[in-house]
């Protein structure tokens, strides 16, 4: 179990949202896609030159910023390799 | 009665509102915004009811404008159609358990119910309602299944007692929800989505963003040259132009009426484009010349929307807008603004601090021609060549990479991060778009042909008076000496504030050469919003920023057409 932030999470990697590093309106706008601590999230690609990373949760897809994305902190699951 | 439609954005909302109403419906400013909503009516029973599409919200502790829009509308609505995408129960339940806590009878439409299935998802309808205490009713709006269900137990909906809860009770509760009516299975993943994936990869999306971009600007090309061509044209030479002919002669072909109404004889003939008199060009431009390009360019925008590919764009083109101040989400009305740049400029609404709205609006307002500016541009300047067109697009695209980047280190303030939810690729439902087509024409319509006949009985009446010639001597030396123009250009820039397609159309009888043309159509495009857009801009940036982007704009637009008479 490691945690990490979201920005280096790899694209396929899954885990759960550990910890959020940020005001409270940032915390507000994740909430409202329920991005919260706790919440299983898989992430699926990050887009070159600092662009948005998209992640996978409860089915729907959500593209986060650069900047925010490096606060999201996550508790990587082990992959079975 | 008042039914609020109400549920998180991409949820299909709008096409269930647009299968319970007809096609009349209304789009309206809420009161001291600048957010817009629909609205129309459906039968319920006996009776009409009026049905409002609330826009979308993810929560009624509301995190934006929008939303604090939706929130004023439900103290105003006497029952509310909670929209749920059902393939997302979980984040979709918290919206509609806080809309139970409030005093206002609730009824659930389980929308998307087809997609649950080849998802493998699996919910218990009968306990969602039985744990809910209102009717849940399973519906997939674009084939119009459980609409009509729907309808009918609309008088069933009711106001459970449900105490109010925090956030976190909240969320526990719709997690306890989910556990007990929610199963869900391993499947695999559908084309569709294997095609989701792609479309946000930097590489194969940059590739896919070309190809439709591309492909858009060439459909509206085919579709508008074809009505033009095949439908407008014919009409009115065939139809139109003998009539005015005969009025013509019945006038005795001159003098100040007749000048006014058919407008100046060329050659001898009525022609549609010079003669500039209300009956010829002031229905030629808009009908024949703009509308064509209105309807197919948000004929492929609405696809554009419906399909779910905006979200996509924006997120590819993030880290480029991220150079210019702003983020991916503000493609969205940048897009808006080649159509028409009113609603670009109120799409500013949607990025989140004044800064990037500024730098948005200003950037859209700057260098980004809307449809009627283009269509002509395209009638006039492409006649001429393809190349000069091009030019008139290079340069255009060069103004706002260039101003952007500038306004990027000059307006003081930061950008916040992209935040969006990329919904799946979806087919377009085709009644709920042919519906935002009709609305979006019609609008057009209803804006523009005063205008522009209003615009031209102007000219004409300042033409008889000889007001312009006293403008146009007295702004010669730039018009003339700076930007190369003819000084009988002013008046096109002078009317180019009250509509882009009616000024550039006055530039045609000038005999300019195709270097003046490209000068002047550029310059009309960066000089100055329309009346229409001036006032939003005034509206949404207030007195003093309007007063900097206008700044902005005239000095860009001076240069720019200084330099590009030097080169061309």
């Amino acid at each position: 179990m490691q945690i990490k932030n979201l920005k280096d999470l790899r694209p396929g990697e899954s885990g759960r949202i550990a910890q959020i590093n940020g005001g409270h309106g940032m915390v507000n706008r994740l909430a409202a896609l329920d991005i919260r601590p706790g919440r299983r999230i898989t992430k699926l690609s990050s887009g070159f030159m600092r662009g948005p990373v998209t992640i996978e949760i409860d089915r729907t897809q959500v593209a986060i910023g650069f900047g925010m994305a490096k606060r999201i902190l996550v508790e990587a699951e082990d992959t079975i390799r | 009665m008042r039914i609020l439609l109400m549920g998180n954005p991409n949820v299909g909302k709008s096409v269930i509102f647009s299968r319970l109403t007809g096609v009349r419906v209304i789009a309206s400013n809420y009161p001291g915004t600048t957010v817009s909503y629909t609205r129309g009516f459906m039968k319920l029973g006996d009776d009409r009811a009026e049905v409002i599409d609330v826009p979308g919200t993810y929560t009624l502790e509301p995190t934006c404008e929008a939303e604090e829009v939706a929130l004023r509308m439900l103290d105003s609505g006497d029952v509310v159609i909670s929209v749920v995408n059902a393939t997302n129960l979980e984040r979709n339940l918290y919206l509609t358990l806080q809309l139970l806590e409030r005093n206002i009878p609730v009824i659930v439409a389980l929308n998307m119910w087809d997609d649950t299935r080849h998802q493998g998802i699996n919910i218990d309808v009968d306990r969602l309602r039985d744990i809910l205490g209102v009717p849940v009713i399973p519906t997939v709006a674009i084939t119009g299944e459980g609409i009509k269900e729907l309808g009918e137990d609309l008088p069933k909906a009711v106001s459970p007692d449900t105490l109010a809860r925090s956030r976190d009770e909240r969320w526990a509760a719709v997690g306890h929800i989910i556990e007990q009516v929610q199963r869900v299975s391993h499947r695999h993943h559908t084309w569709l989505e294997r095609l989701a994936d792609a479309s946000v990869h930097p590489f194969s999306g940059g590739i896919i963003a070309l190809t439709v971009l591309a492909g858009a600007f060439l459909v509206v090309r085919f579709i508008s040259e074809s009505l033009i061509g095949y439908m407008f044209n014919p009409l009115f030479t065939n139809l139109w132009t003998p009539v005015l002919t005969r009025l013509s002669e019945l006038m005795g072909s001159r003098g100040f009426f007749h000048d006014i109404l058919i407008g100046k004889l060329i050659t001898g003939e009525v022609d549609f484009v010079q003669s500039f008199g209300l009956l010829s060009s002031g229905l030629y431009v808009p009908f024949a010349m703009v509308l064509p390009y209105i309807i197919s360019f948000y004929l492929v925008l609405g696809l554009l929307e419906d399909t779910g590919y905006l979200p996509r764009l924006a997120v590819l083109m993030d880290t480029i807008m991220h150079r210019v101040g702003l983020h991916g989400y503000a493609i969205i009305p940048t897009l808006l603004g080649f159509g028409c740049n009113v609603p670009a400029v109120l799409a500013t609404r949607i990025l989140e601090s004044q800064r990037e709205r500024f730098i948005a609006a200003t950037l859209i307002s700057v260098a980004i021609p809307c449809a009627a500016l283009q269509a002509m541009i395209f009638g006039l300047v492409g006649e001429r060549g393809w190349e000069y067109v091009a030019i008139v697009y290079g340069t255009l695209f060069a103004v706002w990479i260039f101003l952007g980047v500038i306004l990027h280190q000059a307006v003081r303030g930061f950008t916040p991060e992209l935040l969006i939810e990329i919904p799946p690729y979806r087919l377009p439902p085709w009644r709920a778009g042919l519906q935002k087509l009709w609305m979006r024409t019609y609008g057009f319509l209803i804006e523009a042909v005063p205008i522009i006949l209003g615009a031209i009985l102007v000219i004409n009446v300042l033409y008889f008076l000889g007001i312009f010639e006293a403008i146009a001597d007295f702004t010669a030396p730039v018009v003339t000496g700076f930007l190369g123009l003819p000084k009988e250009a002013v008046i096109a820039l002078v009317i180019g504030f009250l509509r882009k397609d009616v000024a550039v159309g006055m530039l045609a009888p000038l005999a300019l050469t195709a270097g003046q043309l490209v000068v002047g159509s550029v310059v009309l495009a960066m000089f100055f919003p329309c009346i229409a857009a001036f006032v939003v801009l005034l509206r949404e940036l207030g007195v003093v920023n309007m007063l900097k982007s206008a700044g902005i704009m005239i000095a860009a637009a001076l240069i720019v057409g200084g330099l590009l008479n030097l080169v061309l």
